[in-house]
């Protein structure tokens, strides 16, 4: 079974850039508690304030948990949001694996900006960040 | 078993205290005993001893006793706890009984009473028999006690009462009935609470003493009881900390029990309850971390205790129960002061039991749809004798059995049908929404908005399953453009495809069409099939049809909406709708824009609108028109064929109205501006699109201003920033994204063809009349009607330049005050092709600084447009920044005769004034006159007359003049005055004769003139010869009234030899002079110094011989000795 259920980069203004779930029929769920947990994720940006977003760390960890996932939070300096959620019953993932997940996610969310023909803002349709997150989806299952 | 089944028991949910039975008041007709009962009950505040109080009658039978057990060894218990047990330990068996009886210590019949008294003790003690509860006496007395120990009487029939109701004397109370009742009655509860502690702690201590007689084999269920008992006691008794033990101890050993399908209720249940108590203990001791912990741990152990299968949805509705009855915890405990964050409050708790609820709900569809023959089984399996159970979470058909497999599979069956059937009448959705809108309550307090819409959401989908319609439409539509402005396009989806099935099962057309349109448009994320079949829907709609029903509808109601749309059909009238399309994202995409921000008038302004379809099959309009600002317009901007009935979805490639997926149209408008409008703006107001036909049932689509809807902004913003490179198209189609929306141009003049020039000759000089010439030239090709020219200081400016400055055309007469700043629409007359006019206009500025000035010219024209004959005005305007300086300086000197600077002038002491006119001008300044005019004050010596007349001075050339004047006495020996003024007239040397002359007035400075008791002068010859003889006359003048005495020396000098007198003392009378004669002698040539002429006053001590000497000349020009001048030696 895989662990990792979703992962949406967030555009500062929160629509969605990419959405990758476990085939499953209640995607539609998973969509749902994405957007919800961007609540915490505003909260925490905002609550840092401005002084210490310089040295704010990138990864929000723990967004909050319900009875079936744990949803975790990152956020880059420009404000782009990754969100990954877990099934609860996964105890293998530590904390540690996690946060490396997120780093990945965001080095080849560089590599996708870097791409003169990419427009930022665009749904993000790369073959490269494709199988990145095939790659850790299937890793961590 | 009612719906309530959950819910935790009341008794468990209260706050334990300590239960305290008080007997022998008469409430009712007794008003003394009302007055005491009203005392302990009414208005108990919270430092007031937890005590419940009850008034029970004297012979009231309390529960019996049963006869203690000697030893537990066959002793199998049937349950975990008893479902009366807490209620009789809150309700019904006190901790102390009080007797109230009304008895004085000197009551005349005492011995009856006392021995009445020990009845009535002896009646309780005898109900009570078995158990640990004590009884004491208050007895009720009319006077007021004396001090402990005064009192005789008092003491020794107390402890006769005491002996006779055989009572320990802490037992025996009195209340005396007198003004400090409340007083009294709480040292009273005080000491009962005393003795309410010691029962519950002996109870304790009974409960205790059992353990060593329980093995661990059988008696499993009681280990759970007595730790629940003990707990509860210590409750009661207030000693929370130890209840908080006993119950953790509970709570372990309740889940060590032997779990299996016919105990895992009871189990559960208990579990339930000691959670419940662990969690409320933990908030109360505020630690609620423990209580979230402790319920984590709760839910955990117990997740996966399900039960038997074909109960399932019970699982989940005690799971609901488990996590509703937490949130409520946590709640209160917030409502106590707690504070709860953002990711920890009891919205989730509230989410989650409705999560379960949703779940409950599920699993009932599954387990209860029975057939509808399936009947209720009789006898009821779930109804007891007593109407309740003996232990809590048993089932009713087989209490008290504790082995593993059920006693009758027969009966099992029985129950589980009819606790199946009871389960199907459970109103779930009511239980669901109640949840949730807790949760949405919670969440909107920890500003998770995004929570609460998605709990609104679930919401409107449960009363659309509880086919509550039109509550589910208001709180979709209420969150959807939640979803919309943050372009969750799935989520968005989904909520409309909901609600366009509660629009379909309701019959409202117009939300039916509003969500139908959204839904075939780009921000759906339904797949190409669904939207087609959702847009014949709408087809069908806008040709007043009835469409076809919503996929996954309860059939009834579509059975039921398909009649209300029949009749929607059938009943005329209020088929027009309006729907504004910028709130959201429709298939018909709409962009105006006028081809350029302005428009002169004498050329059409145009006007396009693209529009383009994204649904899947093209779409036929039957008029688009635009609204703009003057609604004269309208009627240019207008596209209209008569829709013919059933051919609207026929793609006609040639068809003007028609839509084809994905291209976009291009509609151009094009009017003339009426001449009024010059100036104005003219705005879109709005776009509408009409679908349908007018007979039928139509529908406008409104776009306020230019077009757009709430998706269209963002998507122009990532079109602005793309790079990709935009394809060719061919002629006639047009990028959509390319396309920018213009909602409001402006209308403006016609481009003028005049020339404007002017010539002047800056700066100008402050208060001169400057002149300006203007020259407008036409280059028109026809003649120029009513030019009219503007011109003047430019509004706007500073407010002080507006006084400051005048402009006249007439340049014989110098303007003053009443001329204004800017001289409006003056007549210049008609202007043939070519022809050339000059206007000279004169400015005079009468402060120094820059200003803007204004030269607007204005004419009208005639001109053709389109065909259109107008007349139009057209203006041309020219500015020029002019600074103001002075023309010259004048520095004003009072000096004396001996060109001195004086501070101070002299009564009647000659002085001079002198002027220095410094030229500032760049150009050269003619000067015409000066005048002086003197203030009373001051007196010419002669006549004074001015020195610069006709003088030119160049840039920075000086021209100075002096006047000789005298000041007249004046009183009180030192005043300032006023020396008068200066008035220079002048002109540029370059302006013509006719110009006027400005007239400068210079205000002379003020001067202090003093008054001298003494005046000296001398009279000398202009120059001396040496050895020749210089005669000098010295006149001192007295100008007191007084006689006064003078001491005059002179002091030798090498230059001089001379006669006279050396040193003198003289006395000069008032007002007259005295003449001294000295003949000085020189004896050598050039400028030398005279002898120094020393005059003391000893009346006024401080007039010093240096003052009086500054009148006098201190040097003469000797020259030296002609050769030939030996003869005027011996003449001398």
């Amino acid at each position: 079974m895989y662990v990792i259920i979703c992962m949406h980069c967030f555009c500062p203004q929160n629509y969605p850039l990419y959405i990758r779930s476990v085939p499953s029929q209640s995607e539609l769920k998973f969509h749902y508690t994405v957007h919800t947990s961007l609540d915490v994720v505003e909260e925490k940006i905002s609550t840092v304030g401005k002084a210490m977003a310089e040295q704010r760390e990138l990864y929000l960890g723990l967004l909050y948990p319900t009875e079936d996932y744990k949803v975790y939070g990152y956020v880059t300096n420009s404000k782009v949001k990754f969100v990954i959620v877990v099934d609860s019953s996964n105890t293998s993932l530590r904390d540690n694996e996690i946060r490396s997940m997120f780093r990945k996610l965001h080095n080849s969310f560089t590599d996708v900006m870097c791409n003169p023909f990419y427009n930022p803002g665009d749904p993000i349709q790369s073959k490269a960040f494709d199988s990145m997150v095939s790659a850790m989806m299937v890793q961590s299952s | 078993m009612s719906p309530t089944q959950w819910d935790l028991p009341p008794e468990l949910c209260c706050r334990p205290m300590a239960f305290v039975a008080l007997t022998g008041l008469d409430v009712v007709y007794n008003a003394v005993h009302r007055a005491i009962w009203d005392a302990f009950c009414a208005n108990r505040r919270a430092d007031r001893v937890p005590i419940s109080f009850k008034v029970l009658p004297g012979d009231h039978e309390y529960p019996k006793c049963r006869t203690k057990r000697t030893s537990y060894e066959w002793y199998i218990p049937k349950g975990i706890l008893k479902t009366g047990w807490m209620n009789k330990h809150l309700n019904l068996v006190p901790s102390l009984v009080v007797l109230f009886y009304e008895l004085d210590w000197d009551d005349a019949q005492w011995k009856e009473k006392q021995s009445e008294c020990a009845t009535k003790v002896e009646i309780v003690r005898t109900s009570l028999q078995g158990r640990n509860t004590k009884v004491a006496v208050v007895l009720i007395q009319k006077k007021t006690p004396l001090p402990p120990g005064e009192d005789v009487v008092a003491s020794e029939r107390a402890a006769a009462l005491c002996n006779a109701c055989d009572l320990s004397g802490k037992s025996l109370f009195v209340l005396p009935h007198t003004d400090h009742l409340v007083g009294y009655i709480i040292r009273l509860e005080n000491a009962f609470y005393e003795h309410a502690q010691t029962y519950y702690y002996n109870e304790i201590r009974r409960v205790k003493s059992h353990k060593e007689f329980l093995n661990k084999t059988t008696h499993q269920l009681l280990f759970v009881r007595h730790q629940f008992k003990t707990g509860f006691f210590s409750e009661l008794k207030q000693d929370t900390q130890n209840a908080l033990k006993h119950y953790r101890t509970a709570y372990s050993l309740v889940h060590e029990l032997r779990a299996h399908e016919t105990n895992m209720l009871e189990i559960k249940t208990l579990a339930g309850f000691i959670n419940y108590k662990i969690c409320r203990l933990c908030f109360q001791h505020n630690t609620p971390l423990d209580a979230i912990a402790q319920f984590r741990k709760h839910i955990d152990l117990c997740k996966k205790k399900i039960g038997s299968a074909e109960l399932a949805f019970e699982h989940t509705a005690w799971m609901s129960k488990q996590f509703q009855s937490f949130g409520d915890l946590f709640d209160e405990a917030i409502k106590l002061g707690l504070t709860a964050i953002q990711t920890q409050n009891p919205g989730f708790y509230y989410q989650q039991a409705a999560c379960y609820a949703q779940e409950r709900k599920q699993q009932a569809n599954q387990l209860c749809s029975h057939e509808p023959n399936v009947s209720y089984p009789t006898p009821d399996p779930v109804e007891t004798a007593s109407g309740a159970l003996d232990f809590y979470g048993q089932r009713a058909w087989r209490q008290g059995h504790q082995s593993i497999d059920p006693p009758d599979p027969e009966k099992e069956k029985q129950g589980i049908l009819a606790l199946q059937l009871k389960e199907k009448d459970v109103p779930h959705s009511e239980l669901i929404i109640a949840l949730l809108s807790n949760a949405v309550a919670q969440f909107k307090k920890y500003k998770c908005p995004r929570m609460k819409s998605h709990l609104m959401v679930q919401m409107g989908e449960e009363y659309y399953h509880a086919k509550d319609y039109t509550k589910a439409l208001k709180l979709l539509d209420y969150v959807m453009c939640d979803y919309r402005t943050e372009r969750w396009w799935s989520l968005l989806t989904s909520i409309l495809c909901t609600a366009l099935k509660c629009s379909y099962l309701m019959g409202q057309v117009k939300d039916y069409i509003t969500y139908s349109m959204e839904l075939v448009g780009r921000a759906s994320t339904l797949r190409e099939d669904q939207k087609s079949r959702i847009e014949k829907n709408l087809i069908r709609v806008l040709m007043n049809e009835v469409p076809e029903a919503e996929l996954d509808c309860d059939p009834g109601s579509v059975k039921a909406a398909q009649v209300l749309w029949t009749d929607r059909v059938s009943l005329g009238g209020s088929n027009e709708f309006t729907v504004e399309v910028q709130d959201y994202v429709p298939f018909i995409q709409c962009k105006a824009k006028f081809l350029s921000p302005s428009f002169h008038v004498d050329e059409p302004v145009q006007l396009h609108v693209y529009l383009r379809a994204d649904c899947p099959h093209p779409v036929r309009f039957a008029k688009l028109c635009v609204s703009l600002s003057n609604q004269e317009y309208n009627q240019y901007c207008l596209v209209e064929e008569a829709c013919k009935g059933k051919d609207i979805l026929e793609a006609s490639s040639q068809g003007n109205m028609c839509l084809v997926p994905g291209k976009t149209r291009k509609y151009c408008f094009k009017f003339v501006a009426r001449t009024e409008d010059v100036g104005r703006k003219i705005e879109i107001t709005s776009v509408d699109l009409m679908l349908g036909s007018e007979n039928g049932r139509c529908v406008y689509l409104n776009w306020r201003g230019g077009g757009g809807d709430a998706a269209s902004a963002q998507e122009a913003l990532q079109a602005s920033r793309s790079f990709k490179r935009r394809t060719r198209l061919p002629e006639q189609q047009v990028d959509w994204d390319a396309v920018s929306i213009q909602s409001s141009t402006m209308v403006i003049s016609r481009v003028p063809r005049i020339t404007v020039q002017l010539q002047h000759e800056p700066p100008a000089l402050s208060n001169e009349m400057y002149c300006i010439t203007v020259t407008v030239q036409s280059e028109e090709d026809t003649v120029a009607k009513d030019v009219t020219l503007t011109a003047g200081l430019k509004p706007g400016q500073d407010a002080n330049l507006t006084q400051t400055t005048h402009v006249t055309l007439n340049s014989s007469e110098v303007c003053d005050d009443a001329h204004p700043a800017l001289l409006t629409d003056i007549a210049v007359g008609d202007l043939q092709p070519g022809q050339k006019i000059e206007k000279k206009l004169y400015i005079r500025c009468v402060s120094t600084g820059s200003r803007i000035f204004l030269f607007h010219v204005s004419y009208a024209m005639s001109t053709t447009v389109e065909g259109k004959d107008i007349t139009c005005r057209c203006h041309k305007d020219e500015t020029v920044t002019i600074e103001t300086v002075i023309p010259f300086e004048v520095a004003v000197k009072f000096v004396s005769t001996k060109f001195e600077h004086l501070d101070r002038v002299y009564v009647d002491v000659p002085f001079l004034l002198m002027m220095d006119i410094l030229s500032a001008s760049p150009w050269p300044v003619h000067l015409v006159s000066s005048e002086l005019q003197l203030a009373s004050s001051m007196a010419a010596v002669d006549q004074p007359q001015s020195q610069v007349e006709g003088v030119v001075l160049q840039t920075g050339e000086c021209a100075s003049e002096c006047f000789s004047l005298k000041c007249p006495p004046v009183q009180n020996g030192t005043s300032t005055v006023a020396a008068g003024q200066y008035l220079i007239s002048w002109k540029r040397k370059s302006v013509s004769a006719e110009t006027p002359v400005v007239k400068t007035t210079v205000i002379l400075p003020h001067i202090i003139v003093e008054t001298i008791p003494l005046y000296v002068h001398a009279e000398l010859p202009s120059f001396g010869r040496v050895r020749e003889s210089l005669p000098v006359w010295y006149h001192i003048e007295n100008r007191t009234g007084v006689v006064q005495d003078v001491d005059i020396s002179v002091e030798p000098s090498d230059a001089f030899m001379f006669s006279g007198l050396k040193q003198v003392r003289m006395r000069i009378l008032p007002g007259t002079e005295q003449e001294m004669v000295y003949n000085f002698y020189p004896l050598m040539a050039g400028y030398q110094n005279l002898p120094l002429l020393n005059i003391n006053l000893l009346r006024f001590p401080n007039v010093s011989s240096q003052l009086l000497r500054r009148f006098l000349p201190t040097r003469i020009f000797i020259k030296p000795q002609g050769r030939n001048g030996d003869a005027s030696i011996e003449a001398a």
